[in-house]
């Protein structure tokens, strides 16, 4: 199993990383669902996590912060994933609404 | 010297006492601790004028340092007051005739809800009064000189809910305004000719010839301006007479006994100055003679009982400034002290006609008082001959020895001085004929309801009729002998040492003018008598009046050219810069600036939409470049 990721280039990995990345980047930009956008969100968080495994992978037995990392970043996902959830769902008790175009109050 | 202190700090105490606690006391506390706290002073002045009288140095007066008011570099002004025989004159006056018409003021005033207010504004005109006089230097004589300026503007406008009084009170106040900007830079030449305010500095020293003509002569004018405003004289007059808007007392205290004399205690207080200035005396004289017979003309016509007394203050003024400006100084104390007695007493006797006439100040509408009022009727003839100068009364001395003077300095001064000596009469007798002779002539007011005034009031009249009438022995004429007569010469000696004893004129020249003037006023008397009672004529009504009768009346349409040539150009200048400058132009800039900003800020509102895709768009998007950036470059 190893082998099979370590015989992969780490420009795939990088290559797949943009992808992912900018796809929940332009995902967050431009869909106005909460919900896609709570989900864009981690797409793009897990391309990061994809990112790290790769390169502490690459810099093999050295180094295995970027692993460490991951794990972070996976439990601070959780918790905004709670957090946003929550937030989402009183958005959604009070305009009945999960369109987030529509909640420009920040402006006055 | 504690009694300065006390003299100056008992009207003081009860102007604090009630103004601060008046409004709970009774009235017959508020009005007693008034009157008491200005009779006090009264009888320490009197101690203190003991002590004069025995005091070694007659020039010399005693001095109360209280602290160094201002020390800067070279300007040192102590505030400080001296008590010399000049104002020890002065206090008299003022204390003496302040406590009688306080007295007064408790029965004239007893109705009036502003009752303590009245009495709180008297005694801090008296303090400001006796600051002014007992000042050792000019800028405490300038205190006084405000405070006096401020109580008059207070009291005149006493009943401020009627809107006329609030205007009289003004004009009175904005008028001083002009005459202390005079003073006020009168002082300032005084302080960068002398680099000091002190009178015993400053007076000395332009008394020993060191300063040039030129300067005396500007800063001698520049006090007699203040004096103008002061003591109404012409061109600033015209306050006065709308001054009797205020309260009769206050009339008689502040515009014809103490206030307005102020002007002429300045110039014999600086007698050092002006002896030295022939330019401005012959200014004072002939101003002074303008206004005595241009006031006393106008008095002729006037139908309040008030106003003809306002317009004959202003003459007997105009008469102290012929005197002063004659070198009369003595002449111009004396007229104005026996002037303090008839004048205050003529118009508290104005004040006891008014009360019991309800408020009516109109002649016309008087008449045959005299059986009602027997005490108001008697102390008023008394004033009223004082006034006129009738023999032996104090008027007569007074007004004589100006006269005299005035023959001695210029014949043709002299002439018009009678002359308005004798328009004196004119009016007066005119007023008092038609106020307590003949045929009751008002129907509002039943004839039985007029009473003669209560004693606090009738007590007074009393007083002040004896001191009209024994004024005269404070300055005898010297043809009575030596040892009675010219007491206050005497007494103003040490302090006027520049004035020098006039050449004594021959007693047959003094004689013959005197005759003249007796005789004058015998007619006087004749002819007012046979018009208002014998033919028992009342003053027409102002619109029936001859042409030439009706410019007296109007005032020679003095106060309508102040309004044209002043008032109204000032008026429009000020809509101008209202209109034009002040909202136009600066509150174009101002608000022109505020749109602009509101017009950039509508700007950046629109990107601040408050939608977080914009947001989010711009924070990539930067960030992108930022990154773009460091990769590329």
């Amino acid at each position: 199993m190893l082998n099979i990721f370590q015989n992969i280039e780490i420009s795939h990995y990088i290559y797949l990383s943009c992808v992912l990345f900018c796809i929940g980047l332009f995902g967050v930009l431009f869909r106005r669902n909460a919900i896609i956008l709570l989900m864009c969100i981690e797409l793009m968080l897990n391309a990061v996590n994809l990112l790290f495994a790769a390169f502490s992978e690459y810099m093999g037995d050295k180094d295995a912060n970027g692993q460490m990392f991951v794990f972070f970043i996976m439990v601070v996902a959780a918790a905004e994933a709670a957090v946003g959830l929550a937030i989402l769902v009183m958005v959604y008790r009070n305009t009945r609404k999960t369109d987030v175009s529509f909640l420009d109050s920040l402006k006055d | 010297m504690n009694s300065i202190g006390l003299i100056l700090g008992l009207p003081l105490a009860g102007f604090l006492i009630n103004g601060i606690f008046g409004k709970n006391l009774p009235k017959s506390i508020v009005g007693w601790l008034g009157t008491f706290t200005v009779l006090a002073s009264f009888v320490i002045a009197l101690g203190v004028f003991n002590d004069l009288r025995h005091s070694a140095i007659p020039s010399e007066g005693f001095h109360l340092k209280l602290f160094t008011f201002l020390n800067i570099e070279s300007f040192n002004v102590d505030f400080s007051f001296t008590l010399d025989r000049l104002s020890i004159m002065m206090t008299l006056i003022i204390t003496g005739i302040g406590s009688l018409i306080h007295l007064y003021s408790i029965a004239y005033m007893h109705e009036d809800e502003g009752f303590y207010k009245f009495f709180a504004y008297l005694n801090l005109f008296i303090f400001n009064m006796l600051m002014l006089v007992l000042g050792a230097n000019f800028l405490m004589l300038f205190f006084g000189w405000e405070g006096v300026g401020l109580c008059s503007y207070l009291l005149i406008g006493f009943w401020y809910k009627n809107a006329e009084y609030g205007k009289a009170a003004r004009k009175a106040f904005i008028m001083n305004r002009i005459g202390d900007l005079g003073l006020l830079m009168g002082l300032f030449l005084i302080f960068h000719q002398y680099q000091s305010l002190d009178y015993n500095v400053v007076l000395p020293k332009m008394s020993n010839g060191s300063t040039s003509q030129s300067m005396l002569t500007a800063i001698s004018m520049c006090l007699f301006v203040g004096a103008m405003g002061k003591s109404a004289q012409i061109p600033l007059y015209t306050w006065l007479p709308d001054a009797m808007a205020g309260p009769t007392p206050v009339s008689a205290l502040i515009h014809a006994a103490t206030m307005v004399t102020a002007g002429v205690y300045l110039v014999v207080r600086c007698e050092a100055l002006f002896y030295l200035s022939p330019i401005t005396n012959n200014v004072i004289m002939w101003v002074g003679l303008a206004t005595s017979i241009m006031a006393a003309l106008i008095g002729l016509k006037q139908n309040d009982i008030k106003k003809v007394l306002a317009y004959s203050t202003v003459s007997q003024l105009g008469l102290m400034f012929v005197a002063l400006g004659c070198g009369a100084y003595t002449a111009a104390m004396f007229h104005l002290a026996t002037h303090a007695f008839f004048k205050a007493l003529l118009f508290l006797g104005s004040g006891s006609v008014i009360h019991a006439m309800h408020h009516e100040q109109d002649i016309r509408q008087m008449g045959g008082l005299k059986s009602k009022m027997p005490i108001t009727y008697i102390t008023f003839l008394i004033g009223t001959l004082a006034i006129t100068g009738f023999p032996f009364l104090s008027g007569f001395f007074s007004k004589d020895e100006i006269l005299i003077a005035a023959f001695e300095h210029n014949k043709l001064v002299y002439v018009l001085a009678v002359i308005s000596a004798t328009i004196t009469g004119l009016y007066m007798f005119r007023m008092f004929f038609v106020t307590f002779h003949g045929k009751y002539r008002n129907h509002h007011h039943s004839f039985d309801k007029v009473h003669e005034s209560p004693w606090q009031m009738s007590l007074p009249l009393m007083l002040l009729a004896v001191l009209s009438v024994l004024g005269g022995l404070l300055n005898l004429p010297s043809y009575l002998g030596n040892n009675v007569s010219m007491k206050l010469s005497h007494w103003l000696a040490p302090i006027l040492p520049m004035a020098e004893s006039h050449a004594e004129m021959s007693h047959n020249t003094e004689f013959m003018l005197i005759g003249l003037v007796v005789l004058l006023f015998v007619l006087v008397v004749l002819y007012t008598r046979n018009k208002y009672v014998s033919k028992n004529a009342v003053p027409e009504e102002d619109a029936l009046t001859p042409s030439t009768g009706k410019v007296l009346a109007n005032k020679f349409y003095i106060d309508e050219l102040y309004e044209m040539v002043f008032v109204k150009p000032l008026e429009m200048l000020s809509s101008l810069v209202d209109n034009f400058i002040d909202s136009k132009l600066i509150g174009g800039l101002i608000s022109g600036i505020s749109k602009i900003l509101v017009f950039i800020s509508d700007l950046n509102k629109k990107i601040q939409n408050g939608n977080i895709e914009y947001y989010l768009t711009f924070m990539v998007l930067a960030l992108a470049l930022f990154l773009g950036f460091n990769l590329f470059f």
